[in-house]
């Protein structure tokens, strides 16, 4: 287990940020670096401040204390419309507006692209396709979004969000809400954004999921850093103790040996009377 | 179990691209494009209708030939002098009106979001009831006084509202509840005036164009020529908004500032407009409801709204006038009766779908 910064350059990072809504302090004298070209992933109960810090680092949240700073300038200073064309945020209260197809739902994520006078350039049509297409969506762009279905829906704001062309992307809890295997669907198509070069930042809900994606993770407690750095070197019963306060044991994922968590049963297997049981 | 057959947009509501060699691009769906012209072509022939409309009838080719300079004195007179003012007036409000229910709507994300419900047009009112009654002034008073009780509201309402930023419930309740304060007011006004005042009172608040002449044109007319640029050229940040503050301003959107920018236009536009005809009865709420299903397209329809708007407002004017027989009536009593029914269609087909 490590504290330390990782190795390596970070274009993003938190220097000792204190975060606050109005007087409520989430997170205290917190530093947290995204290293380059990873794909980072925040874990830790709810209402420990991973949202928040996310916030912080898309300049949704101004730090009452402490400075975010993008290629060494505080992030705050910097015109709205430049961040926008290096660092692209899914939040979780996006909402489609009524009766808007996936297209033009895409195409929003021009929108720093483009000026009263070039509202559509042929790059942003061909942006905007590649982005459909490399989030399986091109199928469905005449279609309206309120009518498709939650994981339809989410590749299509990462469409947009992808459309937005930028080398740093943060994702606000992208699988709550859509059943396991359209979780996997959108993670999957995350690592290959990864693999594709581009920094990923995510907070997710599950520990397995994040240990299995993740490059770097970073788990919260209280808004204080426990602990970051590869799930293998970070997740640890003693871990999951102290920052989810479950007790638990870690095993190795039989698909990808990265470490998985097994809560403890509160009764073993053996004991289970009736409800459970599978009849045959 | 998921139907097969989906809804697919047609091709007209994909939008077409301008583009010139110079590298300038401008995006519009067709349909849009359709529908603003054909309102337009509509909104100007009723007012040619409307201008023939009077004690004096005329025809529409003597209107035009003396809008055109080739008519009668007498015919000039009652064109240009009596009837042209109040023309505008008309075209104007409703322009002004269908861009501030847009607006609003907009901000508020919600179709209810319009300056009717939530409390601006109390505020006009109740401000030019104060200048009436408690000031006894001149015309030019009483629309001071409505410009002034419209800004102070709108103010007040979104000083209210704010807590980091505005949004759109919270402005539709604290606009609700100081709606129905500044009713109380302009009740408890009009229970202090004497009958002259209280006459002169409630005719102003119904809302009417009657001898409107060109003093009340020229404010209105300036006022939308500085702010209706204005609001449209926010148009593209504000379709952002739509998202939520969040995803908007990821994309760049200074999200509080285009807010406070489009709302103050809004605000002032919708005084400008009651002060020069009166609390003209929801026509900013059902403007952008009917431009926006016409054109089928999302965002705020700001330009479609305006123009709808006007014709609406001419429209409603020519029936008041011609309906009744001699009994001409108030524009502002139609536009309510209008609106009011429109309310109930889209309150019973909200509910249908569920939304209510």
């Amino acid at each position: 287990m490590t504290t330390d910064p990782p190795p390596g350059e970070s274009r993003l990072r938190a220097e000792s940020v204190t975060l606050a809504y109005d007087r409520r302090v989430v997170a205290e004298k917190l530093t947290v670096a995204v290293p380059d070209r990873s794909f980072t992933v925040v874990v830790g109960p709810n209402a420990c401040g991973k949202s928040t810090l996310l916030r912080a680092l898309a300049r949704m949240l101004r730090p009452a204390r402490g400075a975010v700073l993008l290629d060494g300038q505080e992030i705050s200073a910097r015109p709205a419309r430049q961040v926008a064309r290096t660092l692209g945020l899914l939040p979780q209260s996006a909402t489609a507006p009524d009766g808007i197809t996936v297209a033009d739902l895409v195409a929003r994520g021009r929108y720093p692209h483009q000026g009263l006078l070039r509202q559509w350039s042929r790059e942003d049509e061909r942006v905007t396709q590649e982005a459909m297409a490399g989030t399986g969506v091109a199928e469905l762009a005449d279609r309206y979004v309120d009518e498709l279905s939650g994981g339809q829906r989410q590749r299509v704001w990462i469409a947009m969000a992808l459309a937005q062309q930028t080398p740093l992307l943060l994702l606000d809890e992208p699988t709550t809400y859509l059943d396991i295997a359209h979780q996997i669907e959108v993670l999957d198509l995350c690592a290959r954004l990864h693999e594709e070069g581009r920094t990923l930042v995510a907070v997710l809900h599950d520990l397995n999921q994040a240990a299995r994606y993740a490059t770097h993770l970073v788990a919260l407690r209280d808004g204080r850093l426990v602990a970051q750095g590869s799930p293998a070197e970070v997740i640890s019963e003693e871990l999951v103790a102290e920052v989810f306060g479950l007790p638990c044991r870690v095993i190795d994922d039989p698909e990808t040996g990265t470490p998985l968590v097994i809560p403890a049963a509160r009764r073993r297997a053996g004991s289970v009377t009736g409800a459970g049981r599978r009849t045959r | 179990m998921r139907t097969p057959i989906h809804r697919r947009t047609s091709a007209a509501l994909r939008p077409a691209v301008l583009r010139t060699p110079g590298g300038l691009s401008m995006r519009v769906a067709p349909r849009t494009a359709a529908v603003v012209a054909a309102l337009t072509v509509a909104a100007l022939a009723v007012s040619v209708l409307l201008a023939g409309t009077g004690d004096y009838p005329m025809g529409p080719s003597a209107v035009l030939r003396t809008l055109a300079g080739q008519g009668t004195a007498a015919e000039e007179f009652i064109v240009l002098d009596l009837r042209l003012p109040r023309l505008l007036v008309a075209l104007l409000t409703g322009v002004a009106l269908g861009l501030a229910g847009a607006v609003f709507q907009a901000v508020s994300r919600n179709p209810l979001g319009s300056p009717d419900i939530i409390g601006f047009t109390e505020g006009t009112a109740a401000g030019a009831l104060v200048a009436i009654v408690v000031l006894n002034g001149s015309s030019a008073v009483v629309a001071a006084g409505a410009v002034g009780g419209g800004v102070l509201t709108g103010l007040a309402v979104y000083l209210l509202a704010w807590r980091r930023g505005v949004h759109g419930y919270r402005l539709v309740l604290v606009g609700i509840g100081a709606a129905a304060m500044l009713g109380g007011v302009r009740h408890y006004l009009l229970t202090r005036a004497d009958l002259v005042d209280a006459a002169r009172a409630v005719l102003w608040m119904t809302g009417s164009l009657d001898g409107r002449d060109w003093s009340h044109v020229w404010p209105l007319l300036i006022t939308c020529a500085v702010l209706v640029p204005v609001v449209l050229g926010r148009g593209r940040p504000l379709r952002m908004l739509e998202m939520g503050d969040d995803a908007a301003r990821a994309l760049g959107v200074a999200a509080e500032r285009t807010r406070m920018v489009v709302m103050g236009a809004a605000v002032l536009l919708t005084a400008a407009a009651t002060s020069a005809a009166g609390p003209i009865a929801f026509v900013a709420l059902t403007a952008p409801q009917l431009a926006r299903r016409l054109t089928r397209a999302a965002g705020p329809n700001l330009l479609p709204a305006a123009v709808m708007g006007a014709l609406l407002m001419v429209a409603a004017d020519l029936v008041a006038q011609q309906a009744f027989g001699d009994r001409r009536l108030p524009v502002g009593v139609l536009t309510g009766v209008l609106g009011g029914g429109y309310l109930l269609w889209l309150l019973w087909t909200e509910r249908r779908a569920g939304r209510v």
